[in-house]
C-alpha cells in the first residue's frame, strides 16, 4: 500500500455546506409529511403548501449541493479520484459494532436528487389544479410528499439498510397513491398488486443484502472501517478481488431480482400498467423519476457488485442485459395494443427501463444514468400531458380510441409539449432521448454485446412506431366521444379505473367531487386547453426534454461531455490511507494520489485486475467513440418507425382500409398474437389466477384445515382421549379397585367401631375415668419396663 | 455478583405494587365501579412511575450486567432464594409490561366487557401485571416458575369469564395446554437442579455449572424446557391454543396475551434454556429454526384462510413469533438482538392490532371480514390506524416491526459456529418469502375491510358523509370514530412504533451488550 | 432431702382430684378437681426443681398456673352457658357426645 512519494500529487477537494448537509434533503419532505398529516386540513391550501414548500426546499438544497459538487469536480485534476461526501451516525448496533445511517453523496446521488426534487415540485404544483376539490386532497399531498421523501432518502443512503428504508417507504406510498380512490375495488386491487409484486421482488433485496453483508463485512471492517452494509464498502469490496464468486454472484442476482420487481422488468412488470389506477400526477411521478427508477438506481449505486457478480465485459451475456433486452421488446409490443393512453405510456416506461438495465448490464453506466435523467423529463411531460387531456378535453377518459382524436386544435400547448416529448422518447436528433438512448445502444454494441445492440435498435423502431400511433390517435384524425363533446351518462368514464368490468353503479362518491368539478368547468365547452398550473409545468418539462441532452452531447465533442465529467465515478486505485477527511472545515478532503494517475487520459486497471496498492470504488468503464454512421443508422430506423406507423395509423384508424381493419379477426395467427398481447402474455393470469389464487384459497385453506383438524384435532383428541381414559379409569379402577379397597376398609372400620361404640357414652366422667385409667396403665407399663 | 446500585428496592416495589393495589381494591364495594377502576389505574400508574424511575436509574453503560440486584433467603429447604435483577434483555420487556397494563386499563375505563364486574376485571389485570413483571426480573428458577404460573390464572379467568361465546373451551384449552408445558418445564428445572449438584436454583450459578452436564442429559433437559417455552411462544405445532384463546378473550386479554404473555416463552429461551444448556441449544437450534420457519409460512397461510379479523391477527402472531424464534435459533448476536427487538415490536404492533379489532367489534358487533368494508369511510381515523398498524406489522422499514424481522432474516445467513449453514440459509430464503405472505394477508385484510364502500347492513346512519343517509340514524349509533380513551391508550403505542422504527438504536443499545453476555458460551 | 413429703402431698392431691373428676356430677366441682390435679403437678415440678437446683421447674409451674387460669376461665364460661341453656350443671344430662 505504498505510494511513491516523489510523484504524488495532493488533491484538495472542495466541499460546502450543501454537500455536507445533503442528508437534510429527505428530512425536509418527511417533516412536511408530518405537518400535512397533523395540520394540513386546517391550512388555507389544505396542506399542499407544505408539500410544495418542502419540495422547493429540497430542490434548492439539491441544486446547491449540485453546484458545490461541480465546484469540487472542476477543482480537481482530470482523472483524480473524487471522494464522495460520506457522513454517518449510529442507527443501530450489533455485537457492539455501530451500524450507521447517513449520507453518501456523489455524482449519481446529486443528479438523481435534483431530478427527483425537480419533478416532484412540478408534479405537486400540477396536482393542486388536477386534484382540485378532491375528497382526500390533503392525504394525497401527504402521500406524495412522503413518497418523495422515500426516494430522496434512498438516493442519499449511505448503506443498504437505509436504502431499503427509502425503497419500502416508496412501496408504501405507491400503495396509498395508486389506491387513492379506494372506494372502487379495482383501484384498491391495483394498489395491492403493486405493493405485492414489488414486495415479491424485495425477497431478493433482503436476501441479497444479507449475503453481501456477511461476505463483505470482515473485509470492509478491516480495510475501510465500515460495515458490510456500506455502499462504499461494498463497492470497494466487490473490486478488491476478495469476494468469492459464488457469494457475489448470488448477492448480485438477488439484488437484481429486487430491481426487477421495483423497476417493472420482465417478468414482474405486470403491476406497472395497473398502477395507472392512481391519479395521473402519481403516474407521472412514479414513472419518471421515482419508484420505477429505484431499481435502476440500485444497480447503478452499487454497480461494482453487479459488475463483478454478473461478470460484465467478461462474458457475452449476463442476467441484467438479458432481462433488460426482453423487457424492451415485450413491453414495446404490448404498447401497440393499448387503447388507454396512460397504459401506452406505462409500457413505454417499462421498455425504457429495459434500456437502462440493458445499458447497465453492458457496462454502459454513464449512458444508462443519463437516460434516467433525460427520461425523467420527457416521460413526466408525457404523463402530465395525458393528464391534461383527460382533465380538460376527454372528460376524464384515457381511452384514445373512444374519447380522443383531433385534439391538436383544441390543446395547442399540450400538443406541442407532447410532440417534443414524443420525439425525445423516440430518440430523434437533437432531442434529449437521442443523446442518451443512442449512447446506450452504441455502447452495448461497443462492449461486444452485438445481439443486444440489434435488440436495442429494434426497440427504438418499436418505440417510434407505438408513440406515433398514440400521437395519431390522440391528436389527429377526427374527434371522437368526449373529445367531440359527447357525454357519458351511461358508462363509467373514469380513465383511472384500470378495470374492464364496468359495474353499473360505478359513480363513486370519491370521484363525485372530482367529477362535479369537471362537469362545472367544461361540460358545456367541449375540449379546451388546460389552465396555467397545468401548462406551465408541461412547458418547463418539454423544454428540458428538448435541451437536457446537451449536457452530455457526445456527438459534439468531448468538451460537451459534462455529465460524464461530473457524474461518472472515476475508476481509480485509491490508497486507503491516502485520504485525509479531517483536513479543512467543510468536509474538504485531501486525496494523495500518484501524479501520473490524475492527469488526463490515464486509465486504471480497476475492474480488470485486483488493485494492489489501494482499493477501487468503481471499475474503469469503456466508452464508445461516437460515429455519425452508427447514429445515422439508428436515426433511419426511428424515421422508418415513425413513417410506417403513421401510414398504418392513417389507413387503419381514419381511412378504415379494408386490408388492415379486422386483420386480426381474419388471420388466425395474427389473431392469436393479438390475443396474446392483449392478455399481456397471460402473465397476469399466471400470477393472479394461478399462483395467488392457489395460495390464497386452496393452499391456505388446506393449511388451515390441517390446523383445525389435525393439529387441533390432536390437542382436542388428547383432551377427549384423556377424558375417556379418565372415565374408564374412574369406572373400573377407581370405582371398583381403589374405591373397593376403600369401601372394604371402611366397612371394616365400621364393624370395629360398632364394637367399641359403647365406650363413647357421652359422659364426661367416664371419659375422665378412661383417661386416668389409661394413664395409670401407661404409668404401670413404664414402671415395669424401667425396672 | 456485584450490586451495581443501591436502588435495589425498585424492582421489588415495581413488581409487587400491583398486588398492594389489589389489596386496597378488596375493600372497595363491588358497586362502586368508578372507584375500583380509579384505584386500579392509579396503582398501574404508580407502578409505571416506578418503572420510569428504574429506566432513569438504569446504568446504560453497563447494560450487560445485572442491576438493582436483590437477594434474600426464601425457601432455604430447596435452596431457592428471592433473587432478582434487571439487565438489558429484561429491561425493555419489564417496562413494556407496565406500559401495556396501564394502557389496557385506560382503554378498559369504558370498555369493560360483559358480564361487567369491573372490580374483579381490574384486579385480575393487576395480578397479571405482577406475574409478568416478576417473570422478567426473576434470577432464580423457582421464582421464575412461580411468576410464570402466576400469570396463568388471571388469564384463565379473563378468558373464561369475560370471553366470547366459546370461552369455556378456549380458556380451558389455554390453561391445560400451558399447564402441560409448565409441568415438563418444571421437571426440566428439577433435573437441572439435581444435575448441577442440588446446590442452587440461581440462574447465574446454573449458567456456570450447566456446561458440565453431559451432553445427552442436556439435550433431554432442553427438551423439557423447549416444550414448556414453545407452548407459550407459541411455536408450530404447539400453537393451536392461541387462535382460540385470542378469539375468545376480551380485547384487553388479547392485547396482554399478545403483547406480553407470548414473550414469556421466548424470554425463557433467551434467559434460561440457551445460556444454561449451550451444548443442547446447538443440537436443538436447527430444529427450532425449522419449526420457526414452518411457523412463519404456516401462520401466514392460516391468516389467508381466516374469515374473522381477530383470528387472523392471532394467526399472524404465530408467523411473527416465528421470526423471533428464527433469530433465537441462530444463536448469534444478530439473531438474538433481532429476536429481542422483535418481541417488543410485536408486543407494540400486535397489541395495537388487537385494540383495533376490539374497537371494531364494539362498533360493528362483528369481526367477519366479509361483513366489514369501507372502514375508511365510516370510521376514517380507526381505518388509518389499522392501516398504519398493518404496515408496521408487515415489517415496513421506518416502523418498529422491520427491526425484528429483517435482522432475523439476515442472521439466518450466518448462524453460530457449529450449526449447519446450508440449512439456515434455506431458512433465510423461506423467511424472506414469509415477508411477502405477511404483506399479502395484512394488505388483503386491509383492502377488504378498510377500502371500498360500507356493506349494506352498516351503510346507513351517521359516521360518514355520503349524503344518502336516509336510514335510521339510531340503527348504527355504535359506529363512531376513535374516542377519547382509545386515543389515550393508543397514542403511546403508535408513537413508540414510529420512534423505535426510526431510531432503533434506542433499544439495540440496551439489548446488544446483554445479548453478548447471554451468548458467551458460543464465543459471541 | 425432704422431697418425698412433697411427692406424697402431690400424690394425695392428685388422687383427690382424679376422684373428684370421675365421681362428681357437678361440672363446677369437676373443674375444681382439675385445678387440684394441676396444682399437684405444680408441686411436683417445684419439688424437683429445688432438688435439681435449676429454674426450669419454676418456669413451668408458672406456665401451668397461667394455663390453668385460662382453662378455668374458659371452663367456667362453658359451665355458665350450660346453665343458661339447660338450667342445670349436671354432667349426667350431657350426653350429646355419645357416639
Amino acid at each position: 500500500m505504498s505510494v511513491v512519494a516523489a510523484e504524488t500529487a495532493e488533491v484538495v477537494l472542495s466541499s460546502g455546506w450543501f454537500l455536507e448537509n445533503a442528508f437534510i434533503i429527505p428530512i425536509i419532505p418527511a417533516v412536511a409529511f408530518a405537518l400535512i398529516i397533523f395540520f394540513g386540513k386546517r391550512m388555507p391550501m389544505k396542506g399542499s403548501e407544505f408539500g410544495i414548500a418542502s419540495m422547493v426546499g429540497a430542490l434548492v438544497m439539491s441544486v446547491g449541493a449540485g453546484y458545490q459538487w461541480i465546484q469540487r469536480v472542476n477543482g480537481a485534476p482530470e482523472e483524480a479520484y473524487i471522494e464522495p461526501i460520506i457522513r454517518t451516525w449510529t442507527w443501530w448496533q450489533n455485537g457492539g459494532i455501530p451500524l450507521g445511517i447517513g449520507q453518501h453523496i456523489d455524482g449519481l446521488s446529486i443528479v438523481i436528487l435534483i431530478v427527483v426534487a425537480f419533478i416532484s415540485t412540478l408534479v405537486q404544483i400540477y396536482s393542486t389544479e388536477y386534484l382540485h376539490g378532491d375528497r382526500r386532497y390533503t392525504h394525497f399531498f401527504a402521500s406524495l410528499t412522503l413518497f418523495s421523501a422515500g426516494m430522496l432518502n434512498m438516493v442519499v443512503a449511505e448503506n443498504m439498510i437505509q436504502l431499503i428504508l427509502g425503497w419500502e417507504l416508496m412501496g408504501l406510498c405507491s400503495f396509498m397513491l395508486i389506491g387513492h380512490w379506494w372506494e372502487d375495488g379495482a383501484n384498491s386491487r391495483a394498489a395491492l398488486k403493486a405493493f405485492f409484486t414489488t414486495r415479491t421482488g424485495d425477497i431478493g433485496l433482503l436476501v441479497g443484502t444479507s449475503v453481501l453483508y456477511f461476505a463483505a463485512n470482515d473485509w470492509t471492517q478491516k480495510t475501510l472501517g465500515v460495515s458490510g452494509f456500506s455502499i462504499r464498502g461494498l463497492s470497494a469490496w466487490a473490486l478488491s478481488g476478495e469476494p468469492s464468486s459464488t457469494a457475489i454472484t448470488v448477492g448480485a442476482v438477488a439484488l437484481f431480482i429486487a430491481a426487477i420487481g421495483k423497476s417493472g422488468q420482465f417478468p414482474l412488470h405486470t403491476w406497472l400498467p395497473d398502477a395507472m389506477a392512481g391519479p395521473t400526477p402519481v403516474s407521472s411521478l412514479l414513472h419518471s423519476s421515482t419508484m420505477v427508477v429505484a431499481g435502476v438506481f440500485l444497480v447503478a449505486r452499487i454497480f461494482p457488485v453487479f459488475y463483478e457478480g454478473m461478470n460484465i465485459y467478461g462474458s457475452n451475456v449476463n442476467f441484467i442485459i438479458v432481462i433488460g433486452a426482453i423487457t424492451i421488446v415485450i413491453a414495446a409490443a404490448l404498447a401497440f395494443v393499448q387503447t388507454d393512453i396512460k397504459k401506452v405510456l406505462a409500457y413505454s416506461t417499462v421498455s425504457q427501463l429495459g434500456y437502462m438495465m440493458m445499458g447497465l448490464g453492458a457496462g454502459a453506466w454513464l449512458p444508462a444514468v443519463f437516460h434516467i435523467f433525460t427520461h425523467a423529463f420527457f416521460k413526466a411531460c408525457l404523463f402530465l400531458a395525458a393528464g391534461s387531456i383527460s382533465h380538460s378535453a376527454s372528460h376524464h377518459s384515457f381511452d384514445m380510441k373512444k374519447d380522443m382524436g383531433g385534439l391538436r386544435k383544441f390543446m395547442p400547448i399540450t400538443f406541442g409539449t407532447w410532440i417534443v416529448s414524443t420525439l425525445a422518447l423516440a430518440g430523434v436528433f437533437p432531442f434529449s432521448g437521442f443523446f442518451s438512448k443512442d449512447e446506450i445502444i452504441d455502447n452495448v454494441g461497443y462492449a461486444g454485446y452485438t445481439i443486444f445492440m440489434w435488440v436495442g435498435l429494434l426497440g427504438a423502431f418499436m418505440t417510434a412506431a407505438y408513440m406515433t400511433r398514440a400521437t395519431y390517435l390522440t391528436f389527429f384524425g377526427a374527434p371522437r366521444g368526449a373529445a367531440a363533446g359527447e357525454h357519458h351518462d351511461e358508462h363509467d368514464a373514469h380513465g383511472h379505473d384500470a378495470h374492464d368490468d364496468h359495474d353499473a353503479h360505478a359513480t363513486h362518491d370519491a370521484h363525485a367531487a372530482h367529477d362535479a368539478h369537471g362537469h362545472d368547468a367544461h361540460a358545456s365547452h367541449g375540449p379546451r386547453e388546460s389552465g396555467p398550473l397545468i401548462t406551465i409545468p408541461l412547458i418547463i418539462l418539454a423544454t428540458l426534454a428538448m435541451g437536457s441532452g446537451l449536457l452530455n452531447a457526445v456527438p459534439f465533442g468531448s468538451e460537451w461531455e459534462n455529465f460524464k465529467k461530473w457524474i461518472e465515478p472515476r475508476g481509480q486505485v485509491v490508497s486507503v490511507t491516502g485520504i485525509d477527511h479531517s483536513a479543512g472545515s467543510h468536509g474538504e478532503s485531501r486525496v494523495i494520489q500518484p501524479e501520473a494517475r490524475v492527469t488526463a487520459g490515464y486509465e486504471s486497471d480497476c475492474g480488470k485486475k485486483t488493485p494492489t496498492d489501494g482499493v477501487c470504488y468503481a471499475p474503469q468503464l469503456k466508452h464508445a467513440k461516437f460515429k455519425w454512421s452508427k447514429a445515422a443508422l439508428s436515426l433511419a430506423i426511428v424515421a422508418a418507425g415513425i413513417i410506417i406507423s403513421w401510414f398504418v395509423s392513417v389507413q387503419l384508424y381514419t381511412r378504415r382500409n379494408k386490408v388492415l381493419v379486422g386483420l386480426t379477426q381474419r388471420n388466425k395467427l395474427l389473431g392469436a398474437g393479438y390475443a396474446f398481447l392483449v392478455n399481456k402474455y397471460y402473465l397476469d393470469v399466471l400470477y393472479e389466477k394461478i399462483i395467488v389464487r392457489s395460495i390464497a384459497y386452496p393452499i391456505s385453506r388446506g393449511a388451515y384445515w390441517i390446523n383445525q383438524n389435525i393439529l387441533d384435532g390432536i390437542v382436542n383428541g388428547a383432551g377427549t382421549g384423556s377424558k375417556t381414559i379418565a372415565g374408564w379409569v374412574y369406572r373400573n379402577i377407581d370405582q371398583r379397585v381403589v374405591d373397593g379397597a376403600v369401601n372394604k376398609s371402611g366397612d371394616a372400620a365400621q364393624g370395629a367401631g360398632s364394637i367399641v361404640r359403647p365406650v363413647q357414652s357421652g359422659k364426661v366422667n367416664q371419659y375422665g375415668a378412661l383417661l386416668f385409667g389409661a394413664a395409670a396403665i401407661g404409668a404401670l407399663v413404664l414402671v415395669i419396663i424401667n425396672t | 455478583m456485584e450490586v451495581l446500585s443501591d436502588n435495589n428496592w425498585v424492582l421489588t416495589v415495581g413488581t409487587f405494587l400491583p398486588l398492594v393495589g389489589v389489596l386496597i381494591m378488596l375493600f372497595i364495594p363491588k358497586a362502586d365501579e368508578a372507584l375500583a377502576k380509579a384505584v386500579a389505574i392509579i396503582t398501574a400508574a404508580a407502578t409505571l412511575a416506578v418503572g420510569i424511575f428504574t429506566l432513569v436509574k438504569f446504568d446504560y453503560d453497563k447494560a450487560d450486567q445485572m442491576q438493582f440486584v436483590a437477594e434474600a433467603e426464601w425457601i432455604s429447604v430447596i435452596k431457592s432464594s428471592y433473587f432478582i435483577g434487571l439487565d438489558g434483555i429484561s429491561l425493555p420487556l419489564y417496562f413494556l409490561s407496565m406500559v401495556i397494563t396501564l394502557l389496557v386499563m385506560i382503554y378498559s375505563w369504558n370498555h369493560v366487557p360483559s358480564p361487567g364486574n369491573a372490580k374483579a376485571f381490574f384486579a385480575l389485570m393487576l395480578i397479571l401485571q405482577t406475574g409478568m413483571a416478576g417473570t422478567f426480573i426473576a434470577r432464580d428458577l423457582v421464582l421464575f416458575f412461580v411468576f410464570f404460573e402466576l400469570v396463568l390464572l388471571p388469564m384463565y379467568f379473563m378468558i373464561g369469564v369475560w370471553g366470547g361465546e366459546n370461552r369455556q373451551y378456549a380458556s380451558l384449552k389455554f390453561f391445560l395446554y400451558t399447564m402441560f408445558g409448565s409441568a415438563l418445564m418444571l421437571v426440566a428445572f428439577l433435573a437441572l437442579f439435581f444435575q448441577t449438584g442440588a446446590e442452587s436454583f440461581s440462574i447465574p450459578y446454573l449458567i456456570e455449572e450447566g456446561i458440565n452436564i453431559p451432553k445427552n442429559t442436556q439435550i433431554w433437559i432442553f427438551a423439557g424446557m423447549f416444550i414448556g417455552f414453545a407452548v407459550k411462544v407459541p411455536m408450530f405445532p404447539f400453537h393451536t391454543w392461541l387462535p382460540d384463546a385470542h378469539t375468545q378473550a376480551p380485547t384487553q386479554g388479547s392485547v396482554i396475551l399478545a403483547a406480553i404473555l407470548l414473550k414469556l416463552g421466548t424470554y425463557g429461551f433467551v434467559r434460561i434454556a440457551i445460556p444454561i444448556l449451550p451444548e443442547a441449544a446447538k443440537e436443538w437450534a436447527p430444529w427450532i429454526g425449522l419449526l420457526a420457519v414452518i411457523g412463519i409460512i404456516y401462520g401466514a397461510l392460516g391468516c389467508l384462510a381466516q374469515t374473522d379479523m381477530k383470528r387472523l391477527i392471532a394467526f399472524s402472531s404465530v408467523a411473527h413469533m416465528g421470526y423471533v424464534m428464527l433469530g433465537i435459533s441462530t444463536l448469534t448476536e444478530f439473531g438474538m438482538n433481532a429476536a429481542m427487538f422483535g418481541m417488543v415490536a410485536h408486543g407494540l404492533i400486535t397489541g395495537m392490532l388487537f385494540f383495533i379489532a376490539g374497537s371494531v367489534k364494539e362498533r360493528y358487533h362483528t369481526l367477519e371480514i366479509k361483513r366489514l368494508s369501507g372502514l375508511l369511510v365510516q370510521v376514517p381515523k380507526l381505518g388509518w390506524i389499522l392501516g398504519f398498524s398493518a404496515m408496521a406489522s408487515l415489517g415496513l422499514p421506518g416502523l418498529a416491526g422491520f427491526w425484528g424481522e429483517f435482522p432475523a432474516i439476515l442472521s439466518a445467513y450466518q448462524p453460530a459456529e457449529g450449526l449447519p449453514v446450508g440449512v439456515f440459509r434455506t431458512y433465510m430464503v423461506i423467511a424472506a418469502i414469509g415477508t411477502v405472505f405477511a404483506a399479502a394477508y395484512l394488505l388483503w385484510l386491509y383492502q377488504r375491510t378498510a377500502f371500498g364502500e360500507p356493506t349494506a347492513e352498516f351503510s346507513s346512519g351517521h359516521g360518514h358523509d355520503h349524503g344518502h343517509g336516509h336510514g335510521d340514524d339510531d340503527a348504527h349509533s355504535d359506529i363512531h370514530d376513535v374516542n377519547k380513551f382509545e386515543w389515550i391508550a393508543w397514542t403511546p403505542l403508535l408513537i413508540a412504533i414510529v420512534v423505535f422504527g426510526v431510531y432503533p438504536q434506542l433499544m439495540f443499545k440496551v439489548l446488544d451488550p446483554a445479548v453478548g453476555v447471554t451468548l458467551k458460551a458460543f464465543g459471541g | 432431702m425432704f422431697v418425698n413429703q412433697f411427692l406424697m402431698l402431690a400424690a394425695i392431691l392428685f388422687c383427690i382430684g382424679v376422684y373428684g373428676v370421675i365421681v362428681r356430677k357437678n361440672a363446677v366441682l369437676v373443674l375444681m378437681s382439675i385445678e387440684l390435679i394441676l396444682n399437684s403437678v405444680n408441686i411436683n415440678l417445684i419439688a424437683f426443681s429445688l432438688r435439681n437446683g435449676s429454674a426450669d421447674g419454676h418456669t413451668f409451674a408458672l406456665y401451668v398456673i397461667a394455663v390453668a387460669a385460662a382453662e378455668v376461665g374458659v371452663g367456667l364460661a362453658m359451665v355458665l352457658l350450660m346453665y343458661r341453656n339447660r338450667r342445670s350443671v349436671g354432667l349426667d344430662e350431657l350426653s350429646g357426645m355419645k357416639g
